[in-house]
């Protein structure tokens, strides 16, 4: 029972937080600066992940050579640099990561 | 511009997901065996991931229930975990808001950091055109009943299945959040953003409840707006707020 109670405020809470900007937003007459801001939302909240999972994936900082992710981070980073290319990115990155892994073993 | 269809969209949308669901196998099943060992029932975990939807807070959830934490708290703590998908549906918002009610409220429920990613970099790119929510529905109902799976796999399996975590498959994710991320860089102030974005978040991930996350993401876009500003030079509106600098 308390755990119905429990799934029941975690879902409500959940989706009063994800739906109401979803659906209220596009509506408003809002000023154009809102808009030019919410350009920066993708890169802001897609490095704010990436940055600590690439320096800190078990934690602590990790700035060395056996941390896989910041070595196949880097390389991922230079192939989206060089070719803007999403999948091509993404198989690269897999690669040198698991091959650091195997190599370094990190 | 091709020509799409709800059916070219809906196959693009579980194309473009295929990575993030690599990402999320060992978190789904991961989450699944820690609920199990927290003292949750199979059905209330199972539960968790039907009716809440949120990886990172239904993972701070189990480790709060290990903990004895009351109900009051978990929910307030599952509340901050997820303020971030304020951010994405405020951005989001402009693309879908001509579709009805029937097609924002599972998106709402549905909408995770996985498909935002994917989703806000079809929009930018090509517009989302008069099918385009079928790309964003065919990546929630992927996530959706790929995180289902892995929850069951991990509730069914227990134990045996704990080194999942070490499989390193958590980088596919990270991968394509740095394959969408970069070519977004084509100017200054959108250097500036991730910079701002990355130094904070990495400064800042000892906080608790992912608020480290928020932080960095906020005062990236303080900053993207900022340097634009400045480089605009000066747009009146903006300058009257941060005049006096």
């Amino acid at each position: 029972m308390s755990d119905a109670l429990l799934l029941l405020g975690m879902m409500l809470v959940t989706f009063g937080v994800r739906y109401p900007t979803l659906a209220i937003i596009g509506r408003l007459d809002l000023p154009d600066p809102f808009f030019r801001a919410l350009r920066f939302v993708p890169p802001a909240v897609l490095t704010a992940i990436i940055a600590p999972a690439m320096l800190m994936p078990a934690g602590p900082l990790d700035i060395s050579h056996t941390n896989a992710y910041l070595v196949a981070g880097i390389a991922s980073v230079g192939v989206a640099w060089w070719r803007k290319n999403l999948l091509l990115t993404i198989l690269v990155g897999m690669a040198v990561f698991l091959l650091w892994r195997v190599a370094v073993g990190g | 511009m091709e020509q799409t269809t709800p059916k070219s969209e809906f196959l693009a949308g579980l194309r473009d997901t295929i990575p993030m669901i690599v990402g999320a196998i060992p978190f789904g099943i991961i989450f699944g065996i820690a609920a199990i060992t927290a003292g949750l029932s199979p059905a209330a975990t199972q539960g968790m991931s039907l009716f809440v939807f949120a990886g990172s807070a239904q993972f701070i959830a189990a480790g709060l229930i290990a903990e004895g934490i009351p109900p009051g708290i978990i929910i307030l703590t599952t509340f901050i975990v997820n303020l971030r998908h304020a951010l994405y549906g405020a951005s989001l918002a402009p693309y879908l808001k001509h579709l009805p009610q029937k097609w924002l409220v599972p998106f709402g429920f549905l909408l995770t950091d996985e498909t935002y990613a994917v989703t806000i970099r079809r929009y930018q790119e090509r517009g989302v055109g008069p099918h385009g929510h079928w790309y964003y529905l065919a990546s929630v109902l992927f996530m959706y009943t790929n995180w289902q799976i892995c929850t069951l796999i991990g509730i069914v399996t227990g134990r045996s299945l704990q080194g999942a975590a070490n499989w390193g498959l958590d980088f596919a994710m990270v991968a394509t959040f740095i394959g969408i991320t970069v070519p977004l860089i084509v100017n200054r102030p959108m250097l500036v953003c991730t910079l701002v974005a990355g130094v904070t978040a990495v400064l800042a991930n000892g906080l608790p409840n992912k608020l480290g996350l928020m932080l960095a993401a906020l005062l990236g876009i303080g900053a993207g707006v900022l340097a634009e500003s400045f480089r605009l030079g000066g747009q009146p509106e903006v300058a009257t707020v941060e005049g006096d600098a």
